[in-house]
């Protein structure tokens, strides 16, 4: 039992550490890589990849975790991305935004605060409407919750599927005008290119550490609540109902605490997506996203968090950058403008997708997560080269 | 004491339970012993509260138990162990004992539990790395017999823990079950295994159709003869 503590505290040491040395990475990249560069579109991925890896994750708590197969994700998003989106828009734009509308919302948190607190106001502000469109989209995810929630598999799916549809008609909705700007787009708020940080004369580029920051600070927390003893009662409900009732698993407020934690987190990440985008649109946030981070989930395997990350920055690299030459005439060298024209990108994405769900059953990880996968492959290494030595050994005493 | 007097149940329009009473003491091994469809599993689930009921009372110690959540019914004391096993598949053993214990707060006690039941179950302790859905059936018989032991029950309830196990697996079922009564927790146990059931209680009914036909002790009913022929597979003198 100590041992097994002991043996896990080193763990949590080794991941911490490793989670540490990515973000100085990340923040190192984002200061050598200029926009003109090739290499650019790596820090593209890496800020999309974050989006969609915390969408993937908070949708595996759900789907993956709990056995609730709810596809309303991109509803969610969207009340995230639009929270976030109305609180940072700057009151001088504000009119220019809203060109069609009287804009009922004239405040913008980061601009409040930059006036009390100087430019730590601005960081503080951003954080509050990122959590603010966390909290508006679990709000949400509570009030359909009550009803939704007592439904089960096929038939959940297809209420939280309409759902996000409703909220995505209701948000581009003519009479909504004031708040949400009805069909038009909103923009000009906080965006990642205008984070820096000034320190004496130099300027630091943080437009890929903060959606990064916010994927791995999140992630962390879902990452703890399903190692609590909450992930454990999740895990009870999806294997088996009866028996977690049985065990005095209250099944009704823990579905609720996953739905509503999932939703909470998949409002931030539409926050840091609208964040990332520099725009945000109710017509983007159609069921195809939905399907899409399923897609991820799928992947990645269902029910690992670690395969969620993998599945979505795979996903996003591949989509955004390795295959773009399929669309514009060269690809890995060969220069054949007749085939690779617009639209055969998605025909080799579909394929591969076809491929990788033939050959990997259960996603790339299946259920287990990426440190005890390393953990195990670096003991088989350690134990190759401790053999070697050995046999070297008995070679010499010959 | 767990008391049962005068439970009606009803599942949408069949009367499952038509008025029983039954007894459980302290410290003893109680069987319910009847047919398919005779409503044992249905009494089971209503003692801890998966199944509302229609009238009756369900007592334990003087405490009235019927119409409280199941998180109430565990905390007083009583603990069921599920038709099928009903493991947790995707959970490690370790991991399945600790949601077995899922309602208690005192960090010691569980410990002290954990001990107790890798004791009580060796095969437990030196599989607590494994996926419960890759034990054998009587290793998850085991820990679901375990699992329900992690609260701490004064009373162990069990339906059909012998279901579909092989005969030797079986024994040794039932040789836990007296050894968990030993050790001080009171066992009510359902079995269509009339023969191996009613060797092992102090105490036995008999359901039939919803009604409590005959009682008295193991002994007694084993030796009865009406008893032989509906439930031991005695055959009938031609």
């Amino acid at each position: 039992m100590l041992l097994e503590k002991k043996q896990n505290n080193r763990k949590n040491i080794i991941s911490l550490i490793a989670v540490a040395l990515f973000l100085v990475v990340v923040l190192i990249l984002d200061q050598v890589i200029l926009p003109t560069n090739k290499m650019s579109m790596l820090l593209t991925v890496l800020q999309k990849g974050s989006v969609y890896a915390l969408a993937a994750v908070s949708m595996n708590l759900l789907n993956g975790f709990t056995g609730l197969f709810s596809l309303g994700h991109a509803g969610f998003m969207l009340l995230g991305a639009y929270t976030y989106a109305i609180f940072t828009i700057p009151n001088a734009v504000r009119d220019t935004v809203y060109m069609y509308y009287d804009a009922a919302i004239r405040f913008s948190l980061p601009e409040v605060l930059r006036n009390s607190m100087g430019s730590l106001g601005t960081v503080l502000g951003v954080i509050i409407a990122v959590l603010l469109a966390g909290l508006v989209a679990a709000f949400f995810a509570w009030l359909i919750g009550l009803p939704v929630l007592k439904l089960k598999s096929d038939y959940l799916a297809i209420a939280t599927l309409g759902f996000a549809e409703i909220i995505r008609a209701v948000f581009q909705w003519g009479k909504l005008g004031p708040v949400t700007n009805g069909s038009n787009l909103l923009k000009s708020f906080e965006r990642i290119s205008t984070f820096k940080l000034t320190v004496g004369a130099t300027t630091i580029k943080l437009s890929t550490f903060v959606p990064v920051l916010i994927a791995v600070v999140c992630i962390a927390l879902i990452v703890l609540l399903v190692n609590s003893t909450y992930g454990r009662a999740f895990k009870s409900i999806r294997d088996d109902e009866v028996a977690a009732e049985a065990m005095g698993i209250n099944l009704a407020k823990h579905k609720m605490i996953s739905f509503v934690t999932s939703s909470f987190f998949a409002g931030v990440s539409g926050a840091t997506m609208a964040m990332v985008l520099g725009i945000a649109q109710a017509n983007n946030f159609k069921s195809n996203m939905t399907y899409e981070i399923l897609l991820m989930v799928v992947l990645g395997g269902i029910g690992s968090i670690s395969g969620s990350v993998i599945g979505s920055v795979l996903f996003v690299a591949a989509s955004e950058w390795w295959l773009r030459g399929l669309d514009s005439g060269v690809f890995l060298g060969i220069n054949a403008p007749g085939i690779f024209r617009n639209g055969f990108r998605l025909v080799v994405f579909s394929v591969i997708i076809m491929i990788v769900v033939l050959f990997f059953r259960k996603g790339i990880m299946g259920d287990r997560e990426l440190p005890e996968q390393l953990g195990k492959l670096w003991k088989k290494i350690r134990g190759l080269f401790a053999k070697k030595v050995k046999s070297e050994e008995v070679a010499d005493h010959e | 004491m767990l008391k049962i007097k005068d439970l009606h149940v009803s599942y949408g329009g069949i009367r499952a339970l038509r008025g029983i009473d039954v007894e459980v003491p302290d410290g003893k091994i109680v069987t319910l012993i009847g047919a398919n469809g005779a409503g044992k599993s249905t009494m089971l689930r209503t003692i801890s509260g998966l199944v509302k009921a229609d009238s009756g009372s369900i007592t334990y110690d003087d405490k009235e138990l019927l119409g409280k959540p199941i998180n109430k019914i565990l905390e007083a004391g009583i603990a069921q162990v599920p038709e099928g096993r009903r493991v947790f598949a995707n959970l490690t053993v370790l991991e399945n004992l600790k949601a077995g214990a899922y309602l208690r707060k005192d960090k010691d006690g569980i410990a002290a539990d954990l001990q107790w039941v890798y004791e009580l179950f060796p095969r437990l302790e030196e599989r607590h790395w494994q996926l419960a859905g890759t034990l054998s059936g009587g290793e998850q018989q085991m820990l679901a017999v375990g699992r329900a032991l992690m609260s701490r029950p004064k009373v162990l309830m069990m339906d059909e823990p012998s279901l579909g196990l092989a005969p030797l697996v079986v024994q040794g079922i039932f040789d836990i079950i007296r050894e968990i009564n030993k050790q001080g927790v009171t066992v009510l146990l359902i079995e269509q295994n009339a023969n191996m059931a009613l060797k092992v209680a102090d105490l036995a009914y008999v359901l039939e159709t919803g009604k409590i036909t005959r009682f008295g002790t193991g002994a007694e009913l084993l030796a009865d003869e009406s008893i032989k022929e509906a439930y031991l597979g005695k055959k009938r003198a031609e």
